[in-house]
Order: structure tokens, then sequence, then C-alpha cells
């Protein structure tokens, strides 16, 4: 009897193992940059095209950095929560508009409202490059050191804002 | 109006499944004939329900009803038909109803071609089949309901995946289904057995055609899903051992091994116990296949939106069926006898080592599939297992068993002399292993692994042709021609798919071993040369296409100053879902690919272009389409072809 019992003690195993599976995503990559400074860059701006735009300009702030562009279909998900938080004045959303053309950004974001106070453009991706982008939008939040402290692959959603960025942005600022 | 009636067609489905899940199978316990009677009409049924639910979305597909979300979500005005009505297909919800359609086309071919079988077994197994088309339908109506409606509708529909607008994409999915599903078959047939206690070699007899039917159905759906991988995604790849992949690999695996060991409960009694749980097992693992492609707990290249209430539907439904099926194995298996005995050197011996081998090899690609999540689960970390563990371990474990395949068909039954069949096959392997050391030479390039696969592939043909040899020898019959038709079909296709075998070693040892490929910036102008080709790129320019624009290049093949052929590789970008889409350029021929594949635009109007030269790929998928014409040839065979006439002759 008991080595017919084996192929179900297996199954057993196996069925446990995907019902933690499913709690877990598994497009959640720790990134390595976590804890560690932002890289420097200094990029030209969107709207101020003879100004440029550095991490440094925010040291001493708790902030974001958010990936997007124009031609992203995920960037569309997100932007009405990107809206939400840029009206509520909780965290600054700093954006690089990724490997884009400067038009279509323009038009994008007169379209869909501009949640950013400043977007930097990163055309040919090298700054996304230093930073593991992989894929837009990505997000980070940046504390007042100027250290990484979380990086959000993909589309920010409520659940995320409200169980991870908002909570850790307000732990941050009052350190 | 029509998505409510699919909608309503799906509700009563799952009504007559209920009824066809359950009353059959208490007819058959308690003896009763009137309420094992229910099965056929029910199965039929059911069969007609999701027929008509079926043509409901494909009329809504057809006539661009976008006030269904489904649809909205996957087409477009300006999707050409064709793609509109594969697009049923080609997302979640839809290729749920496919697979419920399928089930139920099993289960009418099943009341069709069962008229032999006791009333008890067809009531048992058509029951079976029933309560796993109840969950599927249940699963549909809850949480992936292909009608649900958008109000207010969409003035125009998102299009489907660009990924997913080939031709290749239309018959691939339905082909992978008729096999994933087809094991629904061979499991029913064992889980009547498990409940009736009467594992005998009838059993195993009339799984075999089933079990048969849906492997080849498997081995063409893959192939295609390879073919399909190779020219759509653009960079000239026909395996990557993606989870995806492996959930329809490891179905195959175990098919292939219950093919395999039926042959031997068919024909000599033994291994009972061994099949039925290889049956139960192809069909868990291709439920298993579904779970994992349609839960999102494995990262895949085939990103299929997910919803952890589905995920968890599907566990709960893999737990009650696959748990329930080896809980029944491990109450009954026990009193099944064993077959006839056998020596460590014969047939069946090898048959059941080929078994093993097959089965490990299954649970490789199970373990490499499922690692990473069971590191993750464990908190110890994110990792990938790629390539470089299936290559490692597959390459050790299908030595041994295509050796044996060789040897199994040449020995006897019950005991064999192993010098006898030494000097039998001495032929055999002196040709194959000369050839295999030497070729490479001539080819141009010596490597270990390029003999090993010409040595498995030469051994394969080499031992045909002596056990064809042997066997036609030993008939009686005048001319050489009587003698070959009075061997049986079934002989003809197991050399065939062995053969077909043989036919893919060959295509993945030589692409492996000969395979060019260059990534380069090319000019207008330019040339580059690979594999003995010129390839002259003469023009790019832009294209309208119904629902994308596109730019295409002209190249230019030559060799040795003759023209070969000239190739249009695209670049696609599909306007609704904003996708760029590669569209390679393939010039096919028996020993070799050209492959042209256009990269990405660079400054100056140049492009980054990829150009490979793949000799002898198209035997990849040649192999498999062989097997399964071999396949095909064993359940032509007489014995089956004279059951069907005596049904026929019964029912008229």
């Amino acid at each position: 009897m008991k080595r017919f019992l084996l192929p179900l003690a297996v199954f057993a195993v196996v069925v446990g193992f995907l019902a933690v599976g499913l709690t877990l995503n598994p497009r959640e990559v720790p990134s390595p940059l976590v804890g560690k400074a932002a890289p420097d860059f200094s990029l030209p701006q969107l709207y101020e095209t003879e100004k440029t735009f550095s991490p440094k300009d925010m040291a001493g702030k708790v902030w974001l950095l958010n990936f997007w562009a124009s031609w992203c279909n995920g960037c569309k998900d997100e932007h009405p929560v990107l809206m939400q938080m840029a009206k509520s004045g909780e965290v600054p959303i700093y954006g690089v508009d990724y490997k884009d053309q400067r038009g279509e950004a323009l038009t994008w974001l007169q379209q869909w409202g501009n949640p950013y106070p400043l977007v930097a453009v990163d055309e040919s991706g090298r700054v996304g490059i230093n930073y593991g982008v992989y894929g837009v939008p990505e997000t980070y939040v940046i504390d007042k050191q100027g250290i990484i402290r979380y990086k959000q692959i993909g589309p920010i959603d409520q659940d995320v804002l409200h169980k991870k960025i908002l909570p850790l942005v307000k732990e941050l600022q009052t350190q | 109006m029509i998505p409510e009636i699919g909608h309503f067609a799906l509700i009563l489905a799952l009504c007559v499944a209920t009824i066809q899940g359950t009353l059959p199978l208490l007819g058959a316990a308690s003896g009763n004939a009137s309420l094992m009677a229910v099965a056929k009409p029910a199965a039929r049924g059911q069969f007609l329900l999701v027929l008509i639910a079926f043509c409901c979305l494909g009329a809504a597909f057809a006539v661009n009803d976008f006030s269904v979300l489904y649809v909205a979500a996957n087409a477009n005005s300006k999707l050409p038909l064709h793609y509109r009505l594969a697009a049923i297909w080609g997302a979640h919800e839809g290729s749920l109803l496919l697979w419920t359609f399928i089930l139920c086309l099993w289960m009418v071919a099943v009341t069709l071609f069962s008229r032999h079988l006791p009333e008890a077994m067809r009531a048992r197994i058509l029951g079976v089949m029933g309560l796993v088309s109840f969950g599927f339908l249940l699963f549909m109506l809850t949480v992936s309901n292909p009608f649900l409606r958008l109000i207010p509708a969409a003035p125009d529909g998102r299009d489907l995946n660009p990924l997913l607008q080939d031709p290749g994409m239309v018959i691939h999915p339905p082909m992978l289904y008729m096999g994933y599903v087809g094991f629904s078959v061979a499991f029913a047939f064992a889980i009547a057995a498990l409940l009736g206690g009467n594992l005998d070699a009838a059993w195993a007899r009339w799984s075999r055609p089933w079990t048969t039917v849906a492997w080849c159905f498997l081995t063409v759906g893959i192939a295609m899903g390879s073919g399909w991988a190779y020219y759509e995604l653009g960079w000239g790849g026909w395996w990557f051992w993606d989870p995806v992949e492996n959930a329809s690999f490891m179905p195959w695996l175990a098919g292939t091994a219950l093919i395999h060991s039926l042959a031997v409960t068919d024909k000599r009694g033994g291994f009972k116990v061994w099949t039925v749980l290889l049956a139960i097992l192809a069909f868990s693992l291709s439920l298993l296949g579904t779970f994992l492609v349609r839960s999102g707990v494995l990262t895949s290249v085939h990103a299929f939106a997910t919803d952890p209430k589905r995920g968890l539907f599907i566990l709960a439904f893999l737990a009650v069926v696959i748990g329930g099926s080896l809980l029944l194995y491990a109450w009954r298996a026990p009193r099944v006898g064993l077959g006839g005995g056998f020596d460590p050197v014969s047939r069946e011996s090898m048959l059941l080592a080929n078994n093993v081998l097959l089965v490990v090899a299954m649970g490789s690609v199970l373990l490499g599939t499922l690692y990473p999540l069971f590191l993750d689960a464990l908190g110890l970390g994110k990792i990938s297992v790629g390539p470089p563990y299936f290559d490692t371990v597959f390459v050790p474990l299908m030595t041994p068993a295509i050796f044996l395949m060789g040897l199994g068909p040449i020995a006897q039954w019950k005991k064999a002399d192993l010098p006898a069949l030494a000097v039998r096959l001495r032929w055999a392997f002196g040709v194959s292993f000369g050839t295999a050391v030497l070729l490479p030479f001539v080819l141009g390039k010596w490597t270990p692994l390029l003999s090993l696969g010409l040595l498995l592939a030469l051994w394969v043909v080499t031992t045909a042709v002596v056990n064809v040899r042997e066997r036609v020898t030993h008939l009686t019959g005048d001319s050489l021609m009587t003698k070959l038709a009075a061997v049986p079909r079934a002989y003809w296709g197991m050399q065939l798919a062995h053969c077909g075998i043989a036919v893919l070693i060959v295509g993945v040892t030589m692409v492996k071993g000969f395979e060019v490929e260059q990534d380069v910036r090319m000019n207008i102008g330019d040339t580059t040369t690979i594999g003995g080709y010129t390839f002259k790129f003469d023009s790019i320019q832009d294209l309208m296409g119904p629902n994308y624009t596109a730019a295409r290049g002209t190249f230019h093949v030559t060799k040795n100053g003759g023209d070969v052929t000239t190739l249009y590789p695209e670049k696609r970008f599909y306007m609704v879902q904003n996708q760029t889409m590669t569209e390679a350029a393939i010039d096919s021929g028996l020993v070799r690919d050209l492959y042209v594949s256009l990269g990405e635009p660079l400054q100056g109007g140049a492009w980054s272009v990829r150009l490979y030269h793949k000799p002898f790929i198209d035997w990849i998928w040649g192999g498999c389409l062989i097997m399964a014409i071999g396949g095909v040839l064993a359940i032509s065979d007489r014995r089956y072809r004279l059951g069907w006439r005596r049904e026929q002759a019964a029912a008229a």
C-alpha cells in the first residue's frame, strides 16, 4: 500500500508549492540598486530644453523617479494613479521620458495631464541602462540621502501605492 | 442576444455535465442499466450545447460585437476575418472554451466508437469525462466567462496580440489541445478500470488507439508551436525550454511512455499498475500545464493575463482531480495482479527501462520548470532555470533511451538472448558507429556531440532496417510485395515513428553543430556572406497592411555568383496594440534554411540585421510529422479497422 501512496505524496508537495507560488509574484525581481545611491545623471528637460535636471537637485527630499514614454501602454494604466498622487502632494514625482520623441511626449502629457513638476529626457536610454530599466514604466523611491529605497517594475496600481509606496515615503520623510 | 444564447448554452452544458458526471457512475456502481444509459445522450447533448456556445462566440467575433468584453479585448474591426475567428482562442476565456469544446468532441468520439465496450465501462468513462468537463464549465462560468458584456460597448476593439496574428497560431492551439485533452480519454479509461476493478489486457487494448491519436495531435501541436517560435519571434531559435513549452512537452513525454507501456499491457498483460499510473500522469500533466500557463505562477515569454482567483480555482480543481485519482490509485492498485514474468534481458525489460528514462526525463523537466517557484516559495531567492540545465540533463537521459529504442523492437518478449542480439545487430552498430565517427570530418568539423547525435540517429535507422529485413524473411509469401503487405500496419507505424525520432535527432544535431548566425549592421547596398551564401541588402520600402504598417527589406541571396532567392523580411508596427513585430523571411530547403530578420533601424538609414544559415533545421519538424504519421499508420491497423467494421455491422 505504502508505495502506491507515493505518487499522491509527491503530488501533495507540488500542490503545496503551487499554492504558495500563487501568492508570489514571479515578476518581482529584487533590484541590486535598492539600498545604493541613485546613479547620477544630467539630462535636458522636456519643457525648458536649455535647462538640465540631475538627482543632486533633489538632495534632502524624498521623491519618486518615474520612467515613462508616450509609446508605453502600461504608462497609460498607471497615469491616473500618478495624477492622484500629484494632486495629493504627498511626494513629488519626477519623470524621465524614456526613448521617446519630444513632440509625442508633449502631446501625451497635454492629453492625459501632467503629474510631474519636471520631466527629464532620456532619448538614447543611457540613463535607463544605469538604472537597470528593462521596461517602462518603472519607478524608484529615493530618500533624502539620494539612496534608492524601492523599485517598482511595471505600473503602480492602487494596491502598490497604498501598501508599499506611500507607507515607505512617510517613513522616509520622518527620518 | 447571441452572446446571451452562448452564455445560456454554457449554463445548460454545466447542468448536463453534472448529470453526466453523477448518474452513470452511480448506475455503474449499483448495476442500474437505465442510469448508465444516461451517459451517451448526456455526452452528445453537452457537445451540442458547447458547440452552440462556441459558434456564438465565433459569431460575436465575426460581426465585431464590441459590446462583448472578450471580443473588444481581442479583436479589432481592421483585423482580417480569419484572425478574428482564431481570436476565439487568442486569450484566456476563449482558450478554455476551446478546451471544453475539444473535450466534448472527444466525448462524442467515445460514444461513437465504444459499442464493443461493456455498458458499465462506457458509463464510467463518460462519467469521468463529464466530471472533468464540469470543472472546466464551472471555471468558465465563475471566473472566466467569455460572454461578459461591456457596457457601454467599445467603439472598436483592442486588437489581437500581434504575435498571434499568424497562420501557424490559427491551428497550433487546437492541435495542442486535441492532444492535451485527448489524454483525458486514456485517463478516463484508467479511472474507469480502477473503479470497476477490471484492469485486464482488454482495457489496455481499448485505450491504445485513443492514446495514440491524442499523442499524434500533441506531437504535431508541439512541432507547430516550435515552428511558430522559430519564424515569428525573429531570433531563429526553435526551442527555448520556456515554462509554457515545457508544459506541453511534459505530457508528451508521459504520453510517449504510456503508449509503450500500453503495448506491454496489451500484448503481455504486464505493467498494469504502471500503465494506469502513466495514464493518470499524462492527463495530470496536461492539467498542470493549463495551470502553469493560466495562473501566472511562472514567468514566461508567453505573457498571459493573470488573475489570482483563476489560479486558485485551477489549483483547487487540480487538487481534486489529480489528488482524487491518485487516492483511488493508491486504494485500488495494490489489488491488481502482476502480469507475466520476464527476464532482465527481454523486450519487456527494455520497454520498462525506456519508460523509466522517459519518466525521469519528464521529472527533470518538471523540476527545472518549477525550481524557480520552489526556491521563491522557500524564500531562497529568485533564479531562472534555462537551457544549460535542460541540455545537460536531457542528453544523458535520452542517449540510453534511444539506444534501447533500436534494441527493443528486435528483442524477443519474455526472454531475449543478449549474445544473439549482438550478432544480429553487429552490422547495424558497425555501420552507424563508423559513419558517425567519420561523417563529421567530411562535413568539416568534429565534436563529440555531433558524432553522438549522428550515431543515435543512424543506430535507430539501421536497427529498423535490420528489424524489417528479419521480419520479412520470416514471413511466408511468394514475392517481396506480398510479404511486405502481410506485415501489420501497426508495425510499420512503430518503425516510422522511430525513424521520425532519428530525423529529428539529425535536425537537432546539425543545427547545433553547424548553424551560423550573424548580427550585422547593414546599409542599403551592403553585402554579408555566411555559410557560403551572400546576402545583399537591396532596398527598404514602406508597406501598409490591414492593421499595421511595415518596413519591408529586400535581400538578394546569391551563392557562387548564382541567384538563390530573394527574401523580404518585415518590421511591422501594429497600430492598435502599439507593438512592433519582426516578420522573419525564410528560404526553407531540405538541407538548410536561410533566415533574415530586421532588427532596429540605425542612424543613417542602416539597419541591424540578423542573418542565419541553419542546416537541416526543417528536419526537426519533419521528424515530428513523421512520428505523427507513424502514429496514424498504427491506428489504421487491421485490428482496429476490423473492430470498427464489426461495430458498424452491429449498428446497422
